[in-house]
């Protein structure tokens, strides 16, 4: 793919340890970043996700592959070479890694120093993304004095003084409040938008992918296991670890009064079967659970349940309770409408 | 009092005060860039030199564990060296800088890796060299810990320049002992004893005001 702006090659990171086998971070991973685009890597901690990132500018060395950004091999760049590319590459990080003692000005100025950009220079591009992450009050004032997201809005800032081709986002809204994590993610599409800039994330946290992402990959044990368009990922999600992250991203969970009771086996015959039903794009709109009763006269109780959208496509999951001599009945009626069901357990 | 005490309290003061800034400026150059690198050179560290780093740590070690006034004594050789003679106040100066570099190059190693591993990532991914990550992320962040080393330093110095009457080093202590104890003028030892203690609390108070100065973390992160 051409148009990729990041492209991993057969990436494998090994971690040697003292006197026994070597640890793998990451195995054999084949990713394209598309151009323009924002993608996000979700995995759990310890999958990977921080070693596959940290590839990117170098501040991780491969054991094996490469890993191409702008059509320059960065695993092969060294010294003043590898410092040049890392100027193309902005990064902002889960605790922000913003300078206590310089001010918002002087933290957003430091990459440019350090580029060695002219004085005359700087001032006018530090006011300019200053206005650009909307900080215009706080210019003067040092960290210490901001909220959590304003200091992820200077440390976008500072990400993009050197104007990168690419901005890399280290759990970026991991720190931070729901409604804070929302301004700063709109501020990432914004930025993605306007600047025409790749950014290539890495979360636990589907809300995230759900928000803003175009892309994904589900990274687990150093393997990315599934990848594309985030719709498509998630409309058909094929992998175990992907399903489990997309019943996060509806927050819809079984409530407290049933999961207390349930079993992994129906114990009499007026045992009820919990199920989970995960619809998407057209299906999220229609009326399956009337048809179930109709069709095939089975009747269902809704315990939970809420629609969301990815980008512009509604996505769904409902929690239900139904006759557990019926369930493989009901899951394949529903399987033929094109909707994901999984028993999650029995009541009674 | 007489006259001429009085003349001699004031002389031995300068002395001291000449023997302390010159020793801790001395000592500040040499152990102010030893403590950074110290602080950057065990393995997979900026400026990774694990052998030499080791070599360091052990000659800081050394020149610590030996005691001041032995110090004075075993090093005459080198101060004649250096000085062109190993005795007064101008000669004093080079084994309280011997003295006063370790501690402050272990001071500054100290505050130094108190700075956040995030900042020098943050700094290596915008392709900051080495020596750049030390002047402009490591040294400013550490600014409040190393002034505040340094006055813990000065403090000391002050306190080791009494012993170097022991080869002619005049000063404050040096007229303690000759005046206030060999010639049982306790108003002498007195007036000594005052001098310093209104020289350590002026360094003291100045010290700490410099460091709050420079410290711009949240006030939560301060004096605990």
């Amino acid at each position: 793919m051409t148009e990729a702006a990041i492209s991993f090659q057969g990436v494998t990171r090994l971690f040697p340890q003292k006197g026994g086998r070597d640890v793998v971070a990451l195995d054999d991973i084949w990713l394209d970043v598309p151009q323009g685009a924002i993608t996000g890597i979700i995995g759990r901690s310890g999958a990977g996700k921080s070693t596959l990132l940290r590839l990117v500018n170098g501040l991780e060395r491969p054991s094996s592959g490469q890993v191409i950004v702008a059509d320059r091999d960065v695993t092969q760049a060294e010294g003043a070479d590898l410092r040049a590319m890392r100027r193309e590459v902005g990064m902002i990080f889960q605790h922000f890694n913003l300078l206590a003692s310089r001010t918002v000005a002087g933290n957003i100025a430091l990459p440019l120093e350090i580029a060695g950009v002219p004085q005359s220079e700087i001032a006018p591009r530090v006011a300019q993304l200053i206005e650009l992450v909307g900080l215009g009050a706080q210019a003067d004032r040092y960290p210490a004095e901001l909220s959590g997201g304003q200091k992820q809005r200077v440390g976008i800032a500072r990400a993009l003084a050197t104007r990168p081709r690419v901005l890399l986002s280290d759990e970026a809204t991991s720190a931070l409040d729901p409604d804070t994590t929302r301004q700063v993610l709109e501020l990432l599409q914004d930025i993605n938008r306007e600047l025409g800039l790749t950014i290539l994330l890495i979360t636990h946290e589907m809300a995230v992918v759900r928000d803003i992402c175009t892309h994904v990959a589900v990274i687990e044990g150093g393997r990315i296991v599934e990848a594309g368009e985030t719709y498509a990922v998630f409309s058909r999600p094929e992998h175990p670890t992907t399903r489990s992250f997309l019943t996060g991203v509806t927050g819809v969970a079984v409530p407290g009064f049933v999961a207390g009771q349930m079993r992994d086996a129906p114990q009499s015959d007026a045992a009820q079967a919990v199920l989970q039903i995960t619809f998407v794009g057209d299906h999220a709109t229609d009326p399956m659970l009337s048809r179930l009763a109709v069709e095939c006269g089975i009747e269902t109780n809704i315990l939970a349940g809420a629609i969301e959208e990815i980008g512009p496509n509604p996505f769904g999951s409902l929690i239900v309770s139904l006759p557990a001599r019926r369930p493989a009945e009901a899951r394949a009626f529903l399987g033929e409408h094109g909707m994901m069901t999984e028993v999650l357990g029995y009541v009674g | 009092m007489s006259a001429n005490l009085i003349a001699l309290l004031w002389d031995s003061t300068l002395q001291t005060l000449y023997m302390v800034a010159m020793s801790s400026l001395f000592g500040t150059l040499i152990g102010g860039p030893l403590g950074v690198f110290l602080a950057t050179s065990r393995r997979g560290e900026l400026f990774s030199a694990p052998a030499l780093n080791a070599a360091l740590g052990l000659v800081a070690n050394a020149a610590r564990s030996t005691p001041f006034i032995i110090l004075v004594v075993a090093i005459i050789p080198f101060t004649r060296w250096i000085a062109g003679t190993s005795i007064g106040t101008t000669a004093a100066i080079v084994p309280l800088t011997i003295a006063a570099a370790p501690f402050i190059a272990r001071l500054v190693e100290a505050s130094i890796r108190e700075v956040d591993g995030g900042l020098i990532e943050a700094a290596r991914a915008m392709g900051a060299t080495p020596g750049q990550i030390v002047r402009k992320v490591l040294v400013p962040e550490a600014m409040p810990g190393i002034v505040l080393g340094l006055t813990l330093a000065v403090v000391s110095l002050i306190g080791y320049s009494a012993m170097v009457g022991a080869v002619g080093g005049k000063g404050l202590g040096d007229l303690g002992i000759r005046y206030g104890y060999q010639r049982f003028m306790p108003e002498v030892m007195a007036a000594v004893v005052i001098i310093l203690i209104v020289l350590v609390q002026i360094v003291q108070s100045l010290g700490e005001w410099i460091a709050a100065r420079f410290d711009k973390r949240a006030p939560r992160n301060r004096g605990r």
